[in-house]
């Protein structure tokens, strides 16, 4: 068996229900008890005590994504977390690994499209050695430039074979599409041609501008008490709050996003494989995370495509038709506005009948009111699926972190079904035809152009 | 009292990490058959119900196969009781989230939820084991359904594909030779009739078991299991005979042409499964190869020699007959995969040589331990590891698997890649990338 999940080759029913729920963690009854304080140098601390196992999981999440990185260097702020574990003043990249896994524990380190992280999960016996390591790749990283010379050239061999994703080719073509210039349009990861372009110097220039205390927030969950962690801030993470970095031109804490470069209007765009199914993606520019709207979208959402087998496009195209093993709809709510996108994959030949299915669906519910059964079982499972998405010490760590980094207030998880329970069915009806914009949609067909049957897709 | 009363408690000393991972799970038996595992958890107010069939793609034959994970599509289209789809969204009203899974060797269905939900778990579950409608109308499109989830999953994943070809290669006789999905033209095939015939033979009590991991009441818990599934009959099956994989006696190469960025690699051995003696070696033998940026294959193949853009062993040890141990590895841009696939035997050879180091293998060992133990704060990984392990002979494995696997000696490492890892054992896949795409903006 091993670390992961091996031996076992699965064929599931359905894709699970979670793309569209990034900051869905819901709960009712049992709150967390949820320590805060602000160590030196202005870090924000949050800990929940849990002594079920003798693991601890810690999650640092650093303001710091392509949202402050120069559009000319795309990938920076990914390229400088993976690298924080390639070596340090004191350990080489094979030092760390070595001394990790002899632990059973895992440290990561990685950025998406708002923030950076770094996490660790580790048994309680080795907190000590894990916070040393943590800590040392926190605050001392080399970035040695044959360190960075492997990294970039392994990166720019992964994004090559993504290639032979389908629904990577979609999600990358339709992004472009619908934030242009923006940095929500390109992959966390950037191009081939931006990671060439990156050195050494706009590695240690972000990091110097990004990885501060006073810009990141430490969650830590698990078999820990206060007075532990207090000792533990105190002797490995002291020394960051010491460091004073003068400010260097050219890197930011501050976003660097230019507004959003979507062009009115439809489009369509067509990448030609020889597969025997298409991957579609249709959608456009949705919301962001503190837009007032946010629930009452993702309550229209999971009516229309997020809910699993509840979601009208999964009864229709899965069910009724049969053309699809996968159909779903997100809005992913990000620090800014991000995309509202339906995903489906289907036989090329039958591209054109699931893509007309998918608009009268989304026609459908900006016309007329959803139904009170589908209101209530859309509530129902938001509300009450909360507490499992805090059933871990990992997940409540990624969460607490989150949380902070949102905004989203210490009460959130209080006050969450009463944001949910408030929505009513003109509140749907508004947001559809607000943010669904059918006829001013972006399509990304991913499939073999020879047998796509397009001539019967509804003209908009 | 209608069930046997089987309870187990270790008394486990608190002072060691070397933690028995089954000290708070129980089990009952129903006088069908049906067998009933509780692992207590009281951390959350949650539960994860599973209940495990005993059949999988090994029990089909020749011109069905992918039966059983099509009746896995079907058990969510409902009974007489409650609709198509109606399964699903019970359990999403009630704030929970279901699925299923279909192996080579088993069909599981599970539902996480709030724990005080887990009665709704029990009853749907009992009602769809014995009352399934079969529609002829959901029949037909969930066929279509299940034929693009092949198409997602293999036709147009190249590195998917090639594994599928391997194991059908590396399997000649025995029923491992087909995917767990079935082949395109049998999914098209299967009729009504059979797939019902196969769900009276296979879905029973008696070839089945429930388990329940979480914040629940045995005692409460097994009440309900009995009222809903107390009344469902045994039923006698015929002994069915899988047949036997003869031994192996050559390397065997196969190619697999296909749209594809870059060369793929895949080399399987057949190995013996657990709890067979060489089980634990096998499995430290994987780590050492694999787990982790300081595994010999990471660290030789993508970060040394960067060959490869990732490089994996892995060995499936939980299967009910002899699987296979595989090794992996996708060419960096540039490479050619001869190379990559002699750098994989290189990196075999070196420990056929040389005692992997004390320290190494302690590390291989730590990582196992520890997956167990991180597995232990969700319930479902709770209840999968059980049941994984009941379907391998027993729940109470689990903690023989680690005494096990504290045991390895460098020695037995070694002598494990000398046994199995051989030219004559083994099936190599070559993934030849061909490209067609074109890009056109409309």
């Amino acid at each position: 068996m091993g670390s992961k999940q091996r031996g076992l080759k699965l064929v599931a029913r359905y894709p699970v229900l979670i793309a569209a729920f990034i900051l869905f963690f819901i709960s009712q009854a049992h709150a967390l008890e949820v320590r805060r304080e602000i160590a030196p140098g202005r870090l924000t601390v949050l800990q929940v005590e849990r002594h079920n196992l003798p693991v601890v999981r810690i999650t640092l999440l650093i303001k710091a994504s392509p949202l402050n990185e120069p559009a000319d260097k795309a990938g920076v702020a990914y390229l400088t977390s993976k690298l924080l574990d390639e070596g340090t003043a004191r350990r080489s990249s094979s030092d760390i690994s070595s001394e990790v896994e002899f632990l059973g524990a895992s440290l990561d380190a990685s950025a998406n499209s708002d923030f950076s992280s770094l996490s660790l999960s580790v048994l309680k016996k080795d907190i000590e050695k894990g916070f040393d390591l943590f800590s040392d790749v926190l605050l001392n990283p080399s970035f040695k430039q044959e360190e960075l010379a492997r990294k970039k050239e392994l990166l720019k061999g992964v994004l090559r074979q993504k290639e032979e994703d389908p629904a990577f080719v979609a999600e990358k073509t339709f992004i472009k599409e619908v934030f242009g210039s923006h940095p929500y349009g390109r992959l966390v990861e950037g191009s081939i041609e931006s990671i060439d372009k990156i050195t050494r110097d706009d590695i240690v220039r972000f990091y110097r501008s990004n990885y501060l205390p006073d810009n990141a927030i430490l969650s830590v969950v698990g078999d820990l008490t206060p007075r532990e962690l207090d000792s533990l801030l105190q002797k490995y993470l002291s020394g960051w709050s010491k460091r004073q970095h003068a400010p260097v031109a050219g890197g930011t804490s501050e976003s660097t996003a230019s507004g959003t470069a979507t062009p009115a209007g439809g489009k369509t765009v067509l990448v030609n494989k020889d597969i025997t199914q298409a991957t579609i993606i249709l959608g456009g520019l949705g919301i962001s995370r503190s837009n007032p709207d946010y629930y009452a979208a993702q309550v229209m959402n999971y009516i229309l495509g997020g809910g699993g087998f509840a979601s009208r496009l999964m009864k229709t195209v899965r069910d009724e038709m049969g053309l699809t093993y996968s159909i779903n709809s997100a809005f992913i709510g990000n620090k800014e506005p991000g995309q509202f996108e339906v995903e489906v994959q289907t036989k090329n030949e039958s591209s054109g009948a699931v893509i007309n299915e998918i608009v009268k669906e989304m026609r459908l519910i900006q016309r007329e009111p959803v139904t009170d059964q589908e209101l209530s079982d859309a509530k129902a499972y938001l509300t009450g699926s909360f507490p499992r998405r805090l059933e871990t010490s990992r997940r409540i760590a990624d969460f607490l972190a989150a949380r902070q980094f949102y905004n989203l207030g210490d009460d959130y998880i209080e006050k969450y079904p009463e944001y949910i329970n408030k929505v009513t069915k003109e509140d749907i009806m508004r947001v559809a035809a607000k943010y669904l914009t059918p006829a001013d949609y972006k399509l990304v067909i991913v499939g073999n152009e020879k047998k796509l049957d397009l001539k019967s897709v509804d003209k908009r | 009292m209608f069930y046997i009363f089987i309870a187990v408690s270790l008394l486990v000393p608190s002072v060691s990490y070397a933690l028995s991972l089954t000290s708070s799970t129980k089990e009952f038996t129903l006088k069908n058959g049906l067998k009933v595992i509780v692992v207590e958890d009281h951390k959350a107010p949650l539960a994860t119900f599973q209940i495990w069939y005993r059949v999988g793609s090994m029990n089909e034959s020749s011109g069905s196969t992918g039966m059983s994970h099509l009746l896995e599509h079907m058990m969510f289209k409902g009974t007489p009781k409650y609709g198509s789809k109606q399964f699903s969204n019970i359990i999403q009203r009630n704030g929970g989230t279901d699925n299923a899974f279909t192996t080579k060797d088993y069909t599981t269905y599970f539902q996480s939820l709030a724990s005080d939900r887990i009665g709704l778990s029990i009853e749907l579950e009992a009602d769809r084991m014995n009352n399934l409608l079969l529609a002829p109308k959901e029949f037909e499109s969930e066929k279509k359904v299940v034929r693009e989830e092949r198409r997602m999953r293999y036709e147009d994943d190249p590195q998917s594909a090639l594994y599928e070809d391997v194991v059908s290669t590396a399997f000649k006789a025995h029923s491992y030779h087909w995917p767990v999905i079935g082949w395109m033209s049998d999914i098209a095939a299967i009729g009504r009739d059979d797939l019902r015939k196969y769900y009276r033979e296979h879905y029973s009590p008696d070839n089945a078991y429930i388990v329940i991991a979480g914040d629940v009441n045995p005692g409460a818990v097994l009440e309900k299991v009995q009222k809903e599934f107390g009344a469902i009959a045994p039923v006698k099956r015929g002994k069915s005979t899988i047949t036997a994989e003869p031994a192996q006696q050559g390397e065997r190469r196969i190619y697999l042409r296909k749209e594809a960025e870059l060369p793929y690699v895949l080399i399987a051995y057949h190995v013996p499964n657990f709890p067979h003696n060489d089980n634990f070696a096998l499995d430290v033998l994987s780590a050492i190869l694999s787990d982790g940026r300081s595994s010999r294959l990471y660290k030789g193949l993508v970060y040394e020699k960067r060959l490869a853009l990732n490089a994996s062993a892995e060995y499936n040890n939980l299967y009910k007959d002899p699987f296979l141990f595989t090794l992996g590895a996708t060419a960096a841009p540039g490479k050619n995969i001869e190379t990559v696939e002699k750098a994989l035997y290189d990196e075999v050879d070196r420990i056929k040589k040389d005692l992997p180091s004390e320290r190494e293998v302690q590390k291989a060992k730590n990582q196992i331990e520890a997956s167990f133990i991180f597995a232990q704060d969700s319930n479902y990984s709770r209840a999968l590891y059980t049941g994984m392990f009941e379907m391998m002979g027993g729940w109470r494995l689990m903690d023989t698997y680690l005494e096990g696997i504290r045991k390895v000696k460098p020695e037995d490492v070694q002598a494990a890649a000398l046994k199995y890892l051989n030219d004559d054992n083994k099936t190599v896949g070559i993934l030849v990338p061909i490209k067609a795409g074109v890009k056109s903006g409309k």
